[in-house]
């Protein structure tokens, strides 16, 4: 089952996605396209994992960390599906970062790596913007650099768990204006879903709605205004994110 | 005006009242909102003169150029009175006294001038957290355990505190006075900081920040058994058991 939430006629919506991937209303009503706007599917902790891919561990030349390496984003940056990320003004580097999103499903403490999966609810893609020219050398990413408004795409749904068969060989892709510029598989996750889900719920207690970010790939690329960014998890979704100036972005606040 | 919330008959109760009052340590106090809480770390002129050398070297090389910030997640925000969960197996665990700035409504790119207008008030705040030895990585061990960051009792209104970046800090351990420190040590005052996150982060009604904490000295130490209290002149007394987690 594919579950998301939407804003129509100025009300937040839970709907669920039929096998035409059309949105059909708690009602049985199926929305036409363009008639709403899509949200971000969950809410919660957002948890993100930086060089959690070997190789773009070492496109970034670093060495592959040896625990999780986790920082944390603020729920102003959530946008969702088909919406607008703005670049700031006189940057020189900004990316995206397709990842595969695990969304915990029950509360979760001290959870063995044994029993972690069964506290995953769904699934779902996250794009999680960074500008690297705002990137110190403190608390590696800053805020400024990651949480910044409408930097992290989300959905555009949710995919239950159970619909997943193995998260660990889902193939990721990402697309700027529909030429491919990321390609890998969540086979290579240095820390996989059971090992971070452990980690985490070592440290604290996880809640229904938690969002972990399990990393990207090498492939990063430059965005610019006017860019249509498509994020892609097999199985899991096609997100897409259309890049707009800092001065476009102003006239909507 | 003194805003707080309650638990009543497992309903959350938001009320009002129009003085300061004496709090039971068996009273169910919650946070005061239930926004998102940021912390702004290094902002305290003590800690930032004790890591200059450290920030002048790898891996740091330079010492940071705008505010530092890091986020406690809902999991560690408790009421006044909770008891804050301590480790005994992760090193010590610290105190961190701080004015906490209630954000009154949506704020984006606010000025400093004018920053002031989105803030509702302030609040007490208990930055615990476990030693950091390095300042290079997210902090999410050290200042995410449950429990983790107590606030309250409540949120005073900004017009009943005239000089926030003038407001003494004490902090009191087993009803001793052990540590001393005063907002004017900030480096960033309060409008910079609302002003410096609002330029990229919309902040919201309910959010709290953190202005800074002092820097840990063994006299902020907390252990399971201890109670901890810190008073902020004219904005209130948050007042914590400390137990074994």
């Amino acid at each position: 089952m594919k579950s998301a939430r939407i804003l129509f006629n100025n009300k937040t919506l839970d709907v669920t996605i039929n096998e035409q991937d059309q949105v059909v209303t708690q009602q049985g009503d199926v929305l036409a396209d363009g008639s709403f706007t899509w949200l971000p599917p969950c809410e919660g902790k957002m948890f993100v994992l930086a060089i959690n891919y070997a190789d773009h561990a070492a496109e970034l030349s670093f060495k592959a960390p040896e625990e999780p390496l986790v920082f944390l984003k603020n729920k102003n940056s959530l946008i969702g599906h088909d919406q607008n990320t703005y670049r700031p003004d006189n940057v020189d580097y900004m990316h995206y970062e397709c990842e595969l999103v695990v969304v915990i499903g029950k509360e979760a403490k001290n959870v063995s790596k044994e029993d972690a999966m069964d506290y995953v609810g769904g699934y779902t893609v996250g794009n999680d913007y960074a500008i690297r020219d705002y990137l110190e050398n403190y608390y590696r990413p800053n805020l400024r650099v990651k949480s910044r408004d409408t930097c992290t795409p989300i959905g555009p749904y949710l995919v239950d768990a159970k619909d997943i068969k193995d998260p660990h060989n889902l193939m990721l892709r990402t697309y700027i204006n529909g030429e491919l510029k990321q390609e890998g598989n969540t086979k290579d996750l240095v820390f996989n879903i059971p090992h971070l889900i452990a980690y985490l719920s070592d440290i604290m207690t996880l809640t229904p709605g938690d969002m972990i970010f399990t990393g990207t790939p090498e492939g990063l690329a430059d965005v610019k205004p006017g860019d249509v960014v498509t994020t892609e998890v097999e199985g899991v979704g096609v997100l897409k994110n259309t890049i707009i100036s800092e001065s476009e972005y102003l006239k909507t606040i | 005006m003194f805003h707080y919330r309650q638990k009543e008959s497992n309903e959350v109760v938001s009320k009002t009242a129009n003085a300061s009052f004496e709090i039971r340590l068996d009273d169910t106090i919650l946070p005061p909102t239930s926004g998102s809480v940021i912390g702004v770390a290094l902002n305290n002129k003590a800690l930032a003169k004790s890591l200059e050398q450290a920030f002048n070297e790898k891996p740091h090389i330079h010492p940071p150029k705008t505010p530092v910030l890091h986020i406690k997640t809902d999991n560690t925000h408790i009421g006044y009175a909770s008891s804050i969960k301590v480790p005994t197996d992760k090193g010590a665990i610290y105190a961190g006294p701080s004015l906490g700035i209630v954000i009154g409504k949506s704020a984006t790119r606010v000025n400093a001038s004018d920053s002031l207008d989105f803030v509702q008030g302030f609040t007490v705040v208990n930055e615990v957290s476990l030693a950091e030895t390095s300042f290079y990585r997210p902090a999410v061990k050290a200042k995410c355990r449950d429990t983790f960051c107590p606030m309250g009792p409540w949120t005073i209104d900004k017009t009943a505190v005239s000089h926030p970046n003038n407001l003494s800090i004490k902090t009191f351990v087993n009803d001793a006075l052990v540590h001393e420190t005063n907002t004017d040590q900030l480096i960033h005052s309060v409008e910079e900081i609302v002003s410096y996150i609002s330029s990229f982060m919309t902040l919201e009604a309910g959010d709290i920040i953190i202005a800074g904490t002092p820097e840990r000295t063994p006299e902020l130490e907390i252990k399971p058994g201890d109670s901890v209290m810190i008073d902020i002149e004219g904005v209130g007394r948050l007042a914590n058991p400390v137990e074994q987690e």
